[in-house]
């Protein structure tokens, strides 16, 4: 045994020096480097486009510089992300923000090429210095925690080396060197839970796996991510797919697996291509298939992509969908562990869960209990979206509350809007209003008030959004994404949602309310898959905290947030309205603007299609057009018999 | 033999059977659709055959639980009865009530279902279903009909469990999914027979003989 460790070890410490050395070759040079987020928010920005600008630059003024793509830093507010690190103009690692082609052009020359860092784009220094403002000193970047981001957007995801430089594998070689029961020991004492969105100790499921009698054990790495508005799994393996290799590696260590199945959705062409990439460097260097660093210990892990269904982020249905079958969810027991992919006990892990492991295998779980919360111990990743002045990723410890995270790291409410809810757990989760912003943030505190952790979508709304049509929303999601073979979830959701659609039409019925409460418990109880049992969620938690606005829309036919297209008009003040100004006229669809006789506006109710467009082009000074329900309320203006000319 | 109390009878049963064929091998009836006798695994979608067990928060699937010794089931109190009731509400809502013109009158499972839950047949608390019109004739020996059909799986799963290959297969979504042949690869040709045993298992008018 002994003896065997120190050949892992060794094999180890080849990579690890080679890799190093690559590295300080890197990062020693004085030749400047141009670090570029190119993950599929990057991308979305135009970082392609900035890079194309970067290169054809300076190749035009023959400048000499590396370009060196880099995952997701999380900033997506600020993307496309660019930093610069010229050493010979003494001054740190600047990063840039919405670093367009044009301002790409702009640094080359006169950042590179000449002598000025142009600090009017940078987001801040990437270190502290007594010249430039670190980034550090933000609260969006020193608020955060990172555990399981920590390497993302350091390193080239295309390159093992860089995560081999910085650290990575490192676990793989002490696990290899443990028994494989105190890997499990390790796991189980760091407290770590599922962060696929239950929250079932991952330790545990880990220990019923290995206790199974079999010959041959699976893991596999759900990265079927499907909830509106959340991309952590993807950014995780677009910037940093190793981290999650090595901990795909240490499970089928622990528990006794041969063979790895990594899931991701083929919606995700960039990390299946670097996931794929990344699992061929693994095994050119021996860190996957036989005899693992010379080890007695063999693994290999294949890439499967889902097409496309929510459903198969559900165990069972993933299972079903890589046996080649319809994504269908079976009951559980049996669990995945005793019973999975084709009969073998197997291990479902999510991307964050199983990204987590190697940190807690290098530091001990003593240091990943000192993080967060007793019963929920690390950090979590929030996609947030949606109403905030920073969307993007951000990593925080467990226990911190919802006001900090939305106010204090993501900036708050933009447009001197209110904050009205957050939902959070996607369609499965619940929208939270604001007396419960002060609630921290962990498994158990969020399901006790009615939302769930879930994999970590957010999506923060302000007092524009009416909360019927957010439930309609999600309602209508899970009841396309029902797989449709229970009756509840298949039925029950599409008559939830058909009533939900009759409210913001204006079509409740008094007694509407009771039936969406039956409805939702019954489905709540009687669906036989997590997608059933928790799609009504938002239904319930909207009409617990926000009942007055179904009742508005009922009762009254108003709704309060000014949402509901055929709950609301537009009208155009007239004592706002500019003598002359004809930008509404010119937006309009339908042409339903016509000119008043002492030349201004009016919106010709008939012709009306509630577009908005009218509202968003009235510039801000006027700001006249407004709007108001329910629609009869709007001011009459007489549209004249005789067309009025505009421009005589 | 593991002995079980269901209704505060005794009953005795062999090891490994669930709890709803316990109970209809002893003439106990619980409400269900999608099972079929000696399915391997029960696809438990039709949410019918819930019953309480002493010991166990919620209602379960009887389907789905494998007969202990000692246990106490009751197939007949409130909550059990409030979601079969539900359930076959659902389910009566998207299926296309119109008995006297369906082959399948008077020998139906859903009227026998409705007649036991005392459910009307067309529920008050859901809108009548819209019939689509769509029947599927691509079948050489039966036809489909999509608006009597309420997706309780029997065609495809005791199918698959006998002939290792289904006949049918599910496809589409949600509320849209539909029950389609599957046909056999090229040259293999389609058992007759095994596709009529599909009409025979089915509850309601759904899969008809051609002709």
């Amino acid at each position: 045994m002994a003896q065997n460790n120190d050949r892992i070890n060794q094999a180890l410490q080849a990579l690890r020096e080679k890799a190093a050395g690559q590295w300080r070759e890197f990062t020693g040079s004085t030749i400047p480097r141009i670090h570029i987020g190119m993950a599929t928010c990057g991308l979305a920005a135009g970082a392609q486009e900035t890079r194309d600008a970067f290169e054809a630059q300076l190749k035009k003024d023959n400048i000499q510089a590396v370009i060196h793509p880099i995952g997701c830093h999380g900033h997506c507010y600020a993307e496309p992300l660019v930093i610069i690190d010229h050493p010979a103009s003494g001054l740190p690692p600047i990063m840039y923000q919405k670093v367009n082609e044009g301002k790409a052009v702009m640094l080359v020359k006169n950042f590179l090429k000449g002598n000025d860092p142009l600090l009017e784009h940078m987001y801040g220094a990437m270190e502290e210095s007594d010249t430039i403002p670190a980034v550090m000193l933000f609260p969006r970047f020193n608020m955060e925690k990172r555990v399981i981001m920590d390497k993302c957007g350091r390193i080239n995801p295309a390159d093992i080396n860089e995560y081999l430089a910085l650290g990575g594998y490192a676990a793989l070689g002490a696990a290899l060197s443990l028994a494989p029961e105190a890997i499990v020991e390790t796991v189980t004492a760091s407290g770590l839970r599922g962060r696929g969105g239950a929250g079932f100790p991952t330790g545990r499921k880990w220990q019923f796996a290995a206790q199974q009698n079999a010959a041959e054990k699976v893991v596999v790495c759900n990265a079927d991510e499907g909830d509106p508005g959340a991309y952590m799994d993807r950014t995780i393996l677009e910037s940093n797919p190793h981290q999650v290799i090595e901990g795909m590696i240490i499970c089928a260590r622990a528990i006794g697996a041969g063979r790895g199945v990594m899931y991701v959705r083929a919606e995700y062409p960039l990390a299946v291509k670097l996931v794929t990439r990344a699992l061929e460097q693994a095994r050119e260097l021996n860190l996957l298939g036989q005899n693992i660093l010379g080890s007695d210990f063999s693994f290999d892990i294949e890439v499967f992509q889902g097409s496309g269904a929510f459903v198969c982020g559900e165990e069972t249905a993933l299972i079903r969908s890589v046996e080649g079958y319809r994504g269908m969810p079976r009951h559980r027991p049996p669990f995945p562990v005793e019973h999975g992919l084709n009969g073998r006990p197997t291990v479902i892990n999510n991307v964050k869960t199983l990204a987590t492991i190697a940190p807690i295998i290098e530091n001990g779980a003593e240091w990943f209990r000192s993080i967060g919360t007793e019963k929920s111990p690390g950090t979590a990743i929030f996609s947030i979206v949606g109403h905030v002045l920073y969307p993007g990723l951000v990593e925080i410890p467990m226990g911190e509350t919802l006001r900090s995270l939305i106010f204090d790291i993501c900036g708050g409410i933009p447009d001197k809007r209110e904050f009205k809810a957050v939902q959070i757990g996607g369609p499965s989760g619940g929208c939270l209003p604001a007396s419960f912003l002060d609630t921290p943030i962990d498994f158990d505190s969020l399901t006790a008030a009615g939302a769930m952790m879930g994999s970590g979508g957010m999506v923060v709304m302000n007092d524009e959004t009416c909360m019927v049509n957010v439930a309609r929303y999600f309602l209508d999601f899970t009841q396309k994404e029902s797989c449709g073979k229970c009756t509840f979830c298949r039925i029950g959701t599409r008559h939830l949602l058909e009533i939900l659609d009759r409210i913001t039409k204006g079509q409740g019925k008094p007694e509407d309310l009771a039936r969406l409460e039956w409805l939702a418990a019954a489905v709540k109880q009687g669906s036989l898959c997590g997608l059933g049992k928790t799609a009504p969620n938002p239904v319930i938690t909207s009409l617990k905290y926000f009942r007055q606005e179904y009742e508005a829309h009922i009762n009254d036919g108003v709704c309060p947030a000014l949402m509901c297209r055929d709950l609301i008009a537009y009208y155009i003040d007239l004592d706002k309205c500019a003598r002359g100004c004809d930008a509404c006229v010119g937006c309009c669809p339908t042409e339903a603007i016509f000119t008043t006789a002492n030349r201004k506006k009016g919106i010709d109710q008939e012709k009306c299609i509630k577009c908005g467009e009218c509202r968003h082009v009235c510039i801000p000074l006027y700001n006249a057009v407004g709007k108001a329900s329910p629609p009869g309320t709007v001011p009459m203006i007489e549209k004249p018999k005789v067309p009025v000319k505009d421009n005589d | 033999m593991i002995k079980l109390y269901i209704d505060n009878w005794e009953i005795h049963a062999t090891e490994g059977i669930s709890v709803l064929q316990a109970a209809l091998d002893s003439e106990i009836y619980i409400p269900n659709l999608c099972w079929v006798r000696e399915m391997t695994d029960p696809p438990a979608s039709c949410r019918l055959c819930f019953v309480e067990i002493a010991g166990r928060p919620a209602p379960v699937t009887a389907c789905t639980t494998i007969v202990e010794n000692d246990m106490e089931v009751h197939t007949d109190t409130e909550a059990v009865r409030e979601l079969q009731r539900t359930s076959l509400k659902l389910l009566l809502s998207a299926h296309h009530v119109d008995c006297g013109h369906c082959p399948a009158n008077k020998k139906c499972e859903l009227q026998n279902l409705a007649r036991f839950l005392k459910v009307k047949l067309k529920p008050a608390e859901f809108p009548t279903y819209q019939p689509t019109g769509l029947i599927d004739t691509s079948h050489p020996h039966l036809d489909y009909n999509r608006d009597r059909c309420v997706l309780c799986g029997r065609c495809v799963n005791a199918c698959r469990d006998k002939n290792g290959r289904p006949l049918f297969t599910f496809a589409g979504r949600g509320s849209e999914t539909i029950v389609t042949p599957l046909f056999p690869p090229a040259g293999q040709a389609l058992d007759k027979d095994a596709s009529l045993v599909c009409v025979d298992l089915c509850p309601t008018g759904a899969l008809t003989r051609k002709g």
